[in-house]
Formats: structure tokens, C-alpha cells, sequence
């Protein structure tokens, strides 16, 4: 397994706190566009496409389509 | 609407064939008078092969429809004698420009290696293609019978059978082969009832070709989403004459023929370049796209090359690119299969060769269409995320897909490869189609491709303390087989002036090549050997 699913995080509140203070007030079509950047700027940061594969399988885990 | 070309009509002429009353054999009938067929033909007599080319048409290709063309390609048609007109009257071009609104957020320069015979793209309308094409197909003696069309096809076991409507009504006409160069239509491909599956790109495109002076430098600019043009995208390309290709994408509910008006083309012309530029319109046409292929390329004595096998978006400039690979693989292989020096089998690696060519072709057109066409609100999120970071933040930029340009494909997994055994450096491994390089033959200036192709040919790097007299021999043992191999000794045969050929080939002293009548690499080893290139050749004509 390449990406890390255990913790990571020194203070995880703050940075959850972090990420929601960041979309707060933005309606859904900012919402959308904000995730759609910061998902790009983090998947460079990873530079890791086995282990982007794996979170994609995590985060897809519970939907059929 | 303008001008600049003058369509040469062709006369439908009854051939021999039809005059006869009989059902006349040939070895080797090409449906279809497009750049891929003429193509086809011509390599066909460079081999030898009697060939008789089908045109449906009266003229050359009506508009400019493609455009670009790649080195690949290029080195193709010179191989073929047939290149330098193409590049001479073309539009040299390596730059790229990618503008969101009016800002350019990204620059790609096709950055082609100096010293090789051939530029990297050039523009040029297909009318004029076509044309030199024709001149070549003439000046070689091939019969091109205009104004026929197929109307029905039977495969036999050891031939095909054609019934051809022309002006003079209809005749049938057997061949031994028939190789299918009709196009994203293809009659031969209905006849045969075979499946032709893909995705279907929900957009349509307006193609503008206007006359005009204008100061756009020789670059292919392309626009997300212009102030001209809001929402949507435009491909700007030079090509000769002063005739410019715009691209205007319109977006699935246009109706194609209230967009191909001119009282609607020239509002949207003028919106782009202006109140005051003067322009013609000499061409315009709508399209759509699918990127799709057949399942295989060759069906018994049916060889299916260009548009007719595969078809992909024109963004890329993969369609004509790929179709003149095709037949690039497949002629010396018909070549030696229908001299009985190889089994048919060698067919089924044209088909498995260019068929991972054409997956790779529809990959990469697809991706760029995704981008173009975004089909989701998610996947234009993505995209639009793709062009607002390309501004400040240099990963993105990379992810701007207007187009990846048409590249050769290397065969890296073909059967007919015999995989290295020694250590080697560089591009040219087996499987590759083979770098030019500048040399000199007689104290004359030439290029290495000129040297190589149609046949196999051994490039030999000799050892320092020079050529055994056995390595000698054996090269003339070689020279004679059924499948001869040239031997071309360096030093010898060209003078390596500038050292390039040393360094693009990794060619330290004993290093030999192994390269293919289609001038990809098919073997190399460090110190010749040959019982090793003997079935290095065998096992590139499947003889083994």
C-alpha cells in the first residue's frame, strides 16, 4: 500500500478546522470549483499515482454507478 | 467563395480491365485516392508490387480538411520520394500557444532535435497533398482509375472480388490483396459487416478557411473559452497561400447547416479578427468526431489501413499521421509475403503493431477531447481547475490538453523485436522508428534515412582495430539471402562527420543495428554476430 491511511497529522482538529473554515460561505458552484483546484494542487504535491490510485478506491469504495 | 487553388479535374478514362469484357486478376487493388491510399500505392510500386488505386472522386480532397503534418509522416513520403514539394510549399511550424480568455496561460515548443532532414509539423492543405501525391503516384507509372466506386465485395480464399460502378457502368475486377484505404466510411469495411466500435464525441466543430494577410506568426494558437468566442474554443493554424484554418467549436445543438452560412460564419470571423481585416472565406464545413477502431486490421486478403481501421478526434493531427504509419508497416510485409519469403502470419503483426499504435492514437485523442469536450459538470470542474492554476502554478500547465501531437509509435512489445541482450543507452531500442542524422557519402552532405528503408539494413559501427575479414564475408552471405540485409559499414559506406549517428545510435566500435524496410530498429547487439542477426531477421518476417 502506497498511500497512508494511518495518522498523520500533529494537530488534526486544527487542520479539520482548517478545511472547513476554508469552504465556509461559498455556494455549491464555488464549493466545486474550490475542490476541483484543491484536488489538482494535492495530487502534484502527492506525485504518487499508486497511491492516488488507492485513495480513489477508498473514496469510491461505497458507490455504484 | 475564393480560391487559391485550382482543382485539376480527372477524367474517367475506361481501364483495360473494364474494356476487356473479362474478370481481370491483379495482385494488388487500393480502395481509396485519399492521402493514406496514394500513400499506399506508392510504396507499393517502390516494392515492385503492381498496383491499381480506386478513386471515387473527379479531384483532389475538396477544402483543406487535414492540415498538419508530422515528421514521421514526412520521412514517410521522402522515403517515397515525395516529400520535398510537401515541404516546400508547407508551413514550417514548432510553437504552440494556449490562451484562456486573452491571456496565454501556456506555451509548448515541439522542440525538434536540430540536424534531421525533416521539420517537426508542417501545415498544409490536403488539396495540395493530394496533388503531389498524384504527381509521384504518375511520375512511377501507378494507374489511378477515377470516378469507380465498389458496390459489392466478395473475399474468396485466395482473392477478392470487386464489382466497380463507373461512368461506363459496371465491372468486376479480382485481386489477389485489396488493401481498404476508404476512409471513415468505408464501403469495404459495410461489405465485410465488420464492427467499427467507439465513443461518439457529443460536439460540433466549424472549419473556416479564410484568405487573408494577417500577422499571426506560424504557431498553432488555441483558445479556452476566447472574448470572441465565450464558452467555447478556437484552433488558429497557418497554412500556404495566406490561407488560415480556424476552428470554431459550437457545442453539441448547433445545426450544422445554418452554421456552415456565410451570413453566420462571417459575424463570428469578424468578431475574432476584427471589423477591418479583410478576409474571403474559401472553405467551410461542421464536423463531429468519434475515436474508434476495428477490432483487427487484416481480414484474410483485406488490409484495412488510415481512416477505414481507425479513426480518432483532429486534435493531434493523429488521423492522416497514423494512416501513413500504416501503410509504412504493411507494405514490405505484403512485399515478402506475396513472394513467398514470409508466411502470412507476418500480416497479423501489421495488424498487432498498428493496432497498439491506433489505441495509443485514440488515448491520447481522447484525453485531449475530455479536455476540449468536457462531458460532465465534474470532469469541466477538473478542467477549468486545470486552466485557473496554470496561471500562477507551472504543474498545471502541463495539463493543458488542446492537442498532444502526432508522434511515431514505437513498437516496444512486437513479436517481431528480438529483445537486447546487451547493455545500450538512448532512444533506439527495438521497436523504434530510427533518428536521423546528418552524414556525408563522398565528401557530399546527406542524411542516414535516405540510406535506410525498403529493405533490411545492417548500420555496423566497426570495431576500432576495423573489420575482420569473416564479420566481411558474412555481410555478403547476408546481402545474398532470401531476405537480404544491406550491410551499411560507418566509415565506410557515409562518414559519421559530426559524430551525431555515433550518439543518437549509442554506436561504440562493434555495435550493430538490425533496421527494418519500414526503418524501425529491430535488433542491436554490441559485437556482430551473424547467426544472431539471421534470426533476428527471421524472426522479424515470422519465418522462424
Amino acid at each position: 500500500m502506497k498511500l497512508n491511511i494511518e495518522p498523520n497529522l500533529d494537530r488534526p482538529d486544527d487542520v479539520y478546522e482548517m478545511l472547513i473554515d476554508a469552504y465556509r460561505d461559498l455556494s455549491d458552484e464555488q464549493v466545486q470549483k474550490m475542490s476541483a483546484r484543491l484536488i489538482l494542487l494535492l495530487v502534484n504535491h502527492i506525485g504518487d499515482p499508486e497511491a492516488l490510485a488507492e485513495a480513489l478506491c477508498i473514496a469510491r469504495a461505497d458507490m455504484t454507478a | 467563395m475564393l480560391q487559391t487553388y485550382e482543382y485539376k479535374e480527372f477524367p474517367f478514362a475506361p481501364s483495360a480491365d473494364q474494356q476487356s469484357g473479362k474478370t481481370v486478376r491483379r495482385p494488388v487493388v487500393v480502395l481509396g485516392g485519399g492521402p493514406v491510399g496514394l500513400t499506399a500505392a506508392l510504396d507499393c510500386a517502390i516494392h515492385g508490387i503492381p498496383v491499381v488505386v480506386i478513386n471515387q472522386g473527379m479531384t483532389v480532397s475538396i477544402g483543406s480538411r487535414a492540415v498538419c503534418y508530422a515528421k514521421r509522416a514526412l520521412e514517410v513520403w521522402d522515403r517515397l520520394g515525395a516529400a520535398q514539394p510537401m515541404v516546400d510549399k508547407g508551413v514550417v511550424w514548432k510553437i504552440g500557444k494556449v490562451f484562456r480568455g486573452d491571456r496565454q496561460v501556456y506555451q509548448f515548443d515541439l522542440l525538434p532535435e536540430a540536424d534531421h532532414k525533416t521539420p517537426a509539423f508542417i501545415n498544409l492543405q490536403q488539396y495540395y497533398l493530394e496533388d503531389y501525391l498524384i504527381q509521384r503516384c504518375q511520375a512511377l507509372g501507378i494507374e489511378i482509375r477515377w470516378q469507380e466506386k465498389g458496390i459489392s465485395l466478395h473475399q474468396r480464399d485466395d482473392h477478392v472480388l470487386l464489382r466497380l460502378e463507373t461512368p461506363a457502368g459496371v465491372y468486376d475486377l479480382e485481386c489477389d490483396w485489396l488493401i481498404a484505404a476508404d476512409g471513415a466510411r468505408s464501403f469495404t469495411r459495410k461489405a465485410l459487416g465488420l464492427d467499427f466500435l467507439g465513443q461518439v464525441f457529443q460536439d460540433r466543430f466549424l472549419i473556416a478557411d479564410v484568405v487573408m494577410k494577417a500577422n499571426f506568426p506560424p504557431e498553432r494558437w488555441f483558445w479556452f473559452n476566447p472574448p470572441f468566442h465565450p464558452n467555447q474554443s478556437v484552433l488558429l493554424h497557418m497554412q500556404a497561400d495566406d490561407v488560415w484554418r480556424i476552428d470554431f467549436q459550437l457545442g453539441w445543438d448547433a445545426d450544422p447547416e445554418e452554421e456552415k452560412k456565410p451570413e453566420r460564419v462571417i459575424p463570428r470571423l469578424k468578431a475574432m479578427l476584427g471589423e477591418n481585416t479583410e478576409f474571403e472565406l474559401e472553405w467551410v464545413s461542421v464536423y463531429t468526431f468519434q475515436c474508434r477502431r476495428l477490432d483487427k486490421f487484416n481480414h484474410g486478403r483485406v488490409l484495412f489501413v488510415g481512416d477505414s481501421a481507425h479513426q480518432v478526434s483532429p486534435f493531434g493531427a493523429r488521423g492522416a499521421n497514423s494512416g501513413v504509419q500504416d501503410t509504412d508497416n504493411l507494405i514490405w510485409k505484403l512485399k515478402l509475403v506475396m513472394d513467398g519469403k514470409a508466411p502470412p502470419a507476418l500480416l497479423d503483426s501489421y495488424s498487432e503493431e498498428r493496432v497498439l499504435a491506433a489505441k495509443e492514437n485514440i488515448g491520447h485523442s481522447t484525453c485531449s477531447t475530455d479536455f476540449i469536450t468536457p462531458k460532465s459538470p465534474i470532469s469541466r470542474a477538473f478542467r477549468d481547475a486545470v486552466l485557473d492554476l496554470a496561471e500562477t502554478c507551472p504543474f498545471a500547465r502541463r495539463l493543458v490538453n488542446s492537442g498532444r501531437l502526432s508522434t511515431p509509435t514505437t513498437y516496444v512489445e512486437s513479436s517481431l523485436n528480438t529483445p537486447d541482450t546487451d547493455p545500450f543507452t538512448g532512444q533506439m531500442i527495438p521497436g523504434a522508428p530510427c533518428a536521423d542524422a546528418p552524414i556525408t557519402t563522398d565528401g557530399r552532405h546527406g542524411w542516414l534515412l535516405n540510406r535506410l528503408g525498403n529493405h533490411f539494413v545492417g548500420l555496423y559501427f566497426p570495431p576500432a582495430e576495423g573489420m575482420a575479414a569473416d564479420t566481411a564475408r558474412a555481410f555478403a552471405a547476408l546481402a545474398d539471402a532470401p531476405v537480404p540485409v544491406e550491410t551499411i559499414v560507418v566509415g565506410r559506406d557515409l562518414v559519421d562527420a559530426r559524430g551525431l549517428l555515433g550518439q543518437r545510435y549509442d554506436g561504440k566500435p562493434g555495435t550493430y543495428y538490425l533496421i527494418r524496410p519500414d526503418q524501425h530498429v529491430c535488433a542491436r547487439m554490441r559485437q556482430f554476430d551473424a547467426e544472431r542477426v539471421r534470426a533476428a531477421v527471421d524472426r522479424a518476417t515470422c519465418r522462424q
